[in-house]
Order: C-alpha cells, then sequence, then structure tokens
C-alpha cells in the first residue's frame, strides 16, 4: 500500500513518473502548497522572472529535445501570463504541459483574490485542459495530459488544480491505462493511398518534398533522409522545418515562403509533384494560395486530418505518422528499382533547372566596409555553429536572416516562434533549451525590440550562469514592421523606432556578466568569438545598417514565384 | 442553409463550451443547440443547427472530431436523417375563437398541455419548417409566448463509431514514491 501524500507531492509523484526533470514556474498564493513540497524534491524547479518566460522556456526545452516541456504558474495573473506560450506551443505543435494554481474549490466563481476562469480562458489555447476537482482524479488526469500534449499532434495541455487538491492527502494509484474513447491518433496510414502516392512519386518529373515541422516532431529526420536519397528529389524545409534535412545535404534547396529563396519558390511555382510532409500549407509559405503551386499534384501526408485539404485540396491525403508513412514509402522504393524508366532526362532536367535558379539568385551575404549588414551578422554566426550550434529567435527580420543564412545541420538546433510570431521569445526559449542540452552551445539571436520584451530572463540567465551568447541584432527599430510601412505604406514610418536602447556591456555587468556593443565591421567576428568561448553568458549588442529589409520578398496576397528580389533601384533623376 | 452537425461527446464539464467555441472563434452564430444524454450515462447527443460557410463545413466537422471530448461528430445535412423540434406555445384567445384554436392544434397535431380561461398551452413536435407554421397560425388567434426546443436530429444510416481502445501507459509502476 502506497503512503499517504499531500496532492501537491502527488503531483509531483507523476511528473518524476513522466520523466520530468525540470520545469519553468513562478510561484504564487495558491501554489505554496506545492513549493513547500518542491523545497526538498530532486525534481529540479527553475525560476523565471515572468510567467510567460516560464512557457516560452519549456517550448525551448520542448523544441530542444522532443520530450514534454514542463512549466508552473499561480492563479488569476500568473495563469493569464502564461497564455500567449500557449498559444504558440498550439501553433507550432509543441508539446508541453502547464500546471497552473486556481483558487480552493469552495472559492471558485466567487471573484476570490487572484481567480481567474484558467479553464475557460486557456480551452482555445490549448490542445486540452483540465479543472481537477478531487484529489482522486489527480494522477489520472495528470498522465493524460502528457499522453496528450505528446501524443499525434503534439500540443499544450494545461491542468487547473485548485489549492485545496495541492492540500488534500490521499494515495497515489498507479494509473496503467489512458482511456479516451474520443482522442483518435492515425498513425499508420492508409495502404491504398500509399499505393497511390508511390504511383505519382514513380511518374513525377518534376518532384519537390515539402517538408515542414512535422518531421521534426515525429522524429523522421533520418527517413526523409532516405527518401530524398532513394528518390533523388529535392527538398525544401519551411521555416519550422529547418534541420530536418541538413542544410548541407546534396538534395536540399532551402526554405520557401514570404522570405524563402528564389530558387526553393521557383521550384514550388514549378514542380508537377508536391510531396507535402507534416506542413500545413501555411499562408507565409503558400502566398496567395490560388496561385500556388499550380502545376502540381499534391500528397499531402500529416497525422491531423483537419490539415488535410484545409488550404490545397490534395490529390493524394494520407492521415499518418509521416515517419511510419516515410519507412512505408521507403520500403516499397528499395524494393522497386524500375521507378526512374523513361523519366531520367526530365528529372535531370529538373536539376539543373534548380541549379540555375539557385545559381541566378543565391542567398548571398551582403557585406560591408563601414557598417555592419545583418546578413553578415548572420554568416558570422553561422561560421561559428557550423551546423551544430542551437540557434533560438524571436520573430521579425532577424528571424527571417538567421532562417535564411544560418545552416542547421540537424533538427531541433533552430528554435523559433513560427506560427504565432510571438516576440520575446528568443531568450526565454534559448533558456529551456540550454537547460535541455547543457552540452550545447546556444545562441539567442534576437532583435532589439524582441530583447527588450524579454530583459527580466537575464535575471534567470545570471542567477543560473546559463552559457547562453544572447546576441542583438539591433537596428534601432522594429525592422519588419519599419519594412512593411517602407514598402507598402508609403515609408510612413508610425512607431516603429526604438530610440533608447540600454547600454549592452552596462546591462550586462548589471547582472554581473559580460556585455559589449558593435558597430564596426571589422569588430564582429573576433566579438562574436570572444562571446563564444566566454565560459559563462554573454551580451552581444551588434548595432547593424537600419535601413537594411529582408529579400527575397513576396508581397502579402503575391504568388510566391512573384518575389521582389531586392530593394527598388533608384529612379534616375530627370 | 443551416448545418445540421450530431456529436456524441463525453459527458463531462466543458465539452460544450469546447464544441460551442469552435463555431464562436470562428464567428458563427449558433441558431439552435440541444444536448442530452445517452443510453450511456457517460456521453451525451449534440444537435446543433448553425449556418457556416459551405467551404468551411468540412473543416468544423474536422475540428470537431478532433476535440478529446468528441467520439463523433458528422454533418446531417446532406444525409438521411430525421430533424424534430418541439415546441411550446401559449396563446392568449377570446372565448369565441376557442374551438378554433383547438381545431388548429389538432391539425399540426399538438396537445393541449394546460387550459385556462385566458386560453391554452399547446405542445406541438414535429418538422421545425411546419412549426414556424404553427406558431404563424397560432399568432393570429392572439397574443403568444413561444419556446422552442432547437433541432433534434437522429441519422438514419448507422455512421461506423471509430473509438480509440484504451493505450497502456508506459513503463513500470515506481514501487515507491520519490520521497516519504
Amino acid at each position: 500500500m502506497s503512503t499517504l501524500m499531500s496532492g501537491a507531492r502527488m503531483l509531483l509523484e507523476c511528473l518524476s513518473r513522466e520523466g520530468v526533470d525540470c520545469m519553468f514556474g513562478y510561484p504564487g498564493g495558491v501554489t505554496l502548497p506545492l513549493y513547500d513540497v518542491l523545497y526538498d524534491h530532486p525534481l529540479r524547479h527553475v525560476l523565471v522572472r515572468h510567467e510567460e518566460n516560464a512557457a516560452f522556456a519549456a517550448e525551448g526545452y520542448a523544441r530542444a529535445t522532443g520530450k514534454v516541456g514542463v512549466c508552473c504558474a499561480t492563479s488569476g495573473p500568473g495563469a493569464t501570463n502564461l497564455t500567449t506560450g500557449l498559444v504558440d506551443a498550439m501553433m507550432d505543435s509543441i508539446p508541453i504541459v502547464a500546471i497552473t494554481g486556481q483558487v480552493s474549490t469552495k472559492l471558485i466563481g466567487s471573484d476570490a483574490f487572484q481567480e481567474a476562469d484558467t479553464f475557460g480562458i486557456t480551452r482555445s489555447c490549448t490542445k486540452h485542459n483540465y479543472l481537477v476537482k478531487t484529489l482522486e482524479d489527480l494522477p489520472q488526469i495528470v498522465h493524460e495530459a502528457f499522453y496528450v500534449a505528446a501524443s499525434g499532434r503534439p500540443g499544450p495541455v494545461l491542468v487547473d488544480i485548485p489549492k485545496d487538491v495541492f492540500q488534500a492527502q490521499g494515495h497515489y494509484s498507479h494509473v496503467t491505462a489512458i482511456h479516451l474513447p474520443g482522442y483518435k491518433v492515425f498513425t499508420e496510414g492508409h495502404t491504398g493511398q500509399i499505393r497511390r502516392a508511390l504511383q505519382l512519386i514513380q511518374k513525377a518529373e518534376r518532384a519537390l518534398v515539402y517538408g515542414g515541422g512535422g518531421i521534426i516532431a515525429a522524429d523522421a529526420s533520418v527517413e526523409l533522409r532516405e527518401f530524398v536519397e532513394r528518390t533523388h528529389f529535392p527538398a525544401v524545409n519551411t521555416l519550422m522545418g529547418l534541420g530536418a534535412l541538413p542544410s548541407e545535404h546534396p538534395n536540399f534547396i532551402s526554405m520557401p515562403g514570404m522570405h524563402g529563396s528564389y530558387a526553393a519558390n521557383m521550384a514550388m511555382s514549378n514542380a508537377d509533384l508536391l510531396i507535402a510532409l507534416g506542413v500545413r500549407f501555411d499562408d507565409r509559405v503558400t502566398g496567395r494560395l490560388a496561385a500556388f503551386a499550380p502545376h502540381a499534384k499534391v500528397i499531402h501526408v500529416d497525422i491531423d486530418p483537419a490539415e488535410i485539404g484545409k488550404n490545397r485540396a490534395p490529390d493524394v491525403p494520407i492521415v499518418g505518422d509521416v515517419k511510419r508513412v516515410l519507412t512505408k514509402f521507403n520500403e516499397a522504393l528499395a524494393e522497386n528499382r524500375k521507378a526512374d524508366g523513361g523519366l531520367e532526362a526530365a528529372r535531370n532536367a529538373w536539376w539543373s533547372q534548380i541549379r540555375r535558379w539557385k545559381q541566378e539568385h543565391p542567398l548571398q551575404p551582403v557585406t560591408s566596409d563601414t557598417e555592419i549588414k545583418p546578413q553578415h551578422l548572420m554568416t558570422e554566426i553561422d561560421r561559428l555553429s557550423q551546423g551544430r550550434a542551437i540557434v533560438t529567435s524571436d520573430v521579425g527580420q532577424h528571424q527571417m536572416w538567421a532562417a535564411q543564412l544560418v545552416r542547421f545541420g540537424e533538427p531541433r538546433l533552430w528554435i523559433n516562434s513560427g506560427g504565432l510570431g510571438a516576440m520575446g521569445f528568443g531568450l526565454p526559449s534559448a533558456i529551456g533549451a540550454q537547460f535541455a542540452r547543457p552540452d550545447k552551445l546556444v545562441f539567442a539571436v534576437v532583435g532589439d525590440g524582441g530583447f527588450q520584451m524579454s530583459i527580466p530572463e537575464l535575471a534567470t540567465i545570471a542567477a543560473y550562469g546559463l552559457p547562453v551568447k544572447i546576441v542583438v541584432m539591433n537596428n534601432g527599430y522594429l525592422g519588419m514592421v519599419r519594412q512593411w510601412q517602407e514598402l507598402f505604406y508609403n515609408n510612413r514610418l508610425s512607431a516603429v523606432e526604438l530610440d533608447c536602447f540600454p547600454d549592452a556591456e552596462k546591462l550586462a555587468g548589471a547582472y554581473g556578466f559580460k556585455g559589449r556593443t558593435i558597430d564596426k565591421p571589422w569588430e564582429l567576428a573576433a566579438a562574436l568569438e570572444t562571446a563564444v568561448n566566454e565560459p559563462g553568458p554573454y551580451l552581444l549588442n551588434v548595432k547593424v545598417s537600419p535601413a537594411e529589409c529582408v529579400y527575397p520578398m513576396v508581397p502579402a496576397g503575391g504568388a510566391i514565384n512573384e518575389m521582389v528580389l531586392g530593394p527598388p533601384q533608384p529612379v534616375a533623376a530627370k | 442553409m443551416l448545418q445540421i452537425i450530431s456529436l456524441l461527446v463525453e459527458n463531462k464539464p466543458g465539452a460544450l463550451m469546447r464544441v460551442t467555441g469552435l463555431l464562436t472563434q470562428r464567428g458563427y452564430n449558433i441558431e439552435s443547440l440541444t444536448v442530452a444524454r445517452t443510453l450511456d450515462p457517460e456521453l451525451s447527443r449534440m444537435t446543433i443547427a448553425v449556418e457556416v460557410d459551405s467551404a468551411l463545413r468540412q473543416q468544423v466537422i474536422k475540428q470537431m472530431n478532433k476535440l478529446i471530448n468528441v467520439l463523433q461528430a458528422v454533418d446531417l445535412s446532406d444525409s438521411p436523417a430525421v430533424i424534430r423540434e418541439l415546441v411550446l406555445v401559449r396563446v392568449r384567445t377570446a372565448q369565441e375563437t376557442r374551438q378554433a384554436v383547438l381545431k388548429e392544434a389538432e391539425i399540426f397535431g399538438g396537445r393541449v398541455v394546460d387550459s385556462s380561461t385566458e386560453g391554452f398551452a399547446i405542445e406541438v413536435t414535429g418538422d421545425p419548417e411546419k412549426l414556424n407554421e404553427f406558431v404563424d397560425v397560432m399568432r393570429s388567434y392572439g397574443e403568444i409566448d413561444v419556446t422552442r426546443s432547437g433541432a433534434l436530429a437522429i441519422a438514419l444510416e448507422a455512421k461506423k463509431l471509430r473509438l480509440q481502445p484504451p493505450v497502456p501507459t508506459k513503463g513500470p509502476a515506481k514501487v515507491e514514491e520519490t520521497i516519504q
């Protein structure tokens, strides 16, 4: 017979059994019983400085490892602060479990101190959520939460626990099975559809693999690699899929979409077969949907049936785990070697065409003798990373340049807020990633805007001595918004200038670590090396040329082959 | 055209909110909604009548099927189904028209559930369209109050209900708790 324990201890028991070694949180009134048990519990609690960042850190942990990230907040403001992170995890299908405290069951609905309707508020922010009404339900719910978060299409799950449930005494009863009759997970893929897909694959002349975050979530990089090598098909990886195929792989073109490369977008637009793997035909990838991949038949593999046909009706829909489906593709391809038949010439011509597009408009490292170009900064980070470092980012220009120019040799290195596009994500997610992967060099590549949204977390980095290298791409603007105002709003720059950035050396110094500001291109390489060689954290504020815009660019509503490849040429004087 | 959606959901707090949330977050107004327990007390049957853009109907059904608490969501708009509604009408009527009101109620297959000097309370069940007509007819006799149940539907062809079997939790139970 198990021992009598409090709900708080029972929660930690559940977490331990789920293999949780680290959680990110912030205490408060109703979670006092939980924090009292944490006081001498082996589970590591990381104290962040804002609950939103607890969720982002849990995401960073999950994105870097594939394990479920855990965050914790108190009732009311603690829970509401988590929501941005929950939506972020929802949009990017990241498995996290959020534990929130709630006022005691008797007080729920009475507008008690620090009460908020967390269950109601987070309904649309989560894959599923729970309000635990009695201690008896706690183990079943917590184990269910981990199962739901990690299985199928991963996502955030929230468990709201009232204070009296934390305090109640009970016995932990082992949960042997999860019974969720309505939660259907389709993994295998329909045999008939897989056969039809293979027929298209065998017949295609201009095939293109369009791989996304689902490849990484399904841990299917090896299978993807085998697939492109067996078929010799070119591949693009979306923003969420970078690293699914190594950037250096000969079959890899680059990222498609609004700021994707010319070659990737042209390949999308001219392919006769798109093999869409773990992607959702996001508007940032497809541009104007009606003009997207107009010549292509589409095979769409996704574990979420609701993604199939949501934006583009596929010719062959396959609901399944992309790892399982790719394995089946590969097995069939291994048996059947006659594939290429009379298609070799056409397929070679397709490859030559792609190579020509690559040569015509490569993603080029832009440099200058007088100022640091943002692209220069990214290529220097790339040089130090060599495809091996973890790079986190916020959203905006720096994110796009990093995605274009930093190479990733494996999955789970590129950590960014893709779907939600949340500023302030880069720094806290780097904290989570560094805890998850202490062996890895972690760059938090952030803009001056996003950095200032997450400045409180410098304290967390300092307190835990995390060797995160914070690189601020500082152009003095909310760069991406400025870019749009410049290009589409007659250059009327409204509320985008970020004056008064703190002195990086003093700021880092105030937290007890090193920092520096640079603005000369010849200082860049050495300054980054110094940051990397510093055993602890480092804040490098890089003042880049303020006026740079991200290209190529597909204007909103445009087709992706209608790219703007560079800044408008100055009009000749009359 | 109204979309009639029939759902089998777990009888749990929040299940209704999750289903309606999918509609409200897309800005759809629910015309009617009924929920009640099924033979299995752990499950509820829900019938929703809602105006959804035709291009998005399938997507809405798929999103509903994705909900953890939803065992099955089906679109009954275009499949063989019986759709019925109940209406309760209280009609104030003058002495001289009482007979006529009773006659009309009889034509619509109605049942008088209360009678007073003021008038009648009448219940009628039937196709929602037919109930509209009944309400119009009653209105012609005097002041009325109306309560409608909203559409209830049952499919005439059984759709195969695919349920997830229990999933064993991974790893053996730890023998002792981590810390006493």
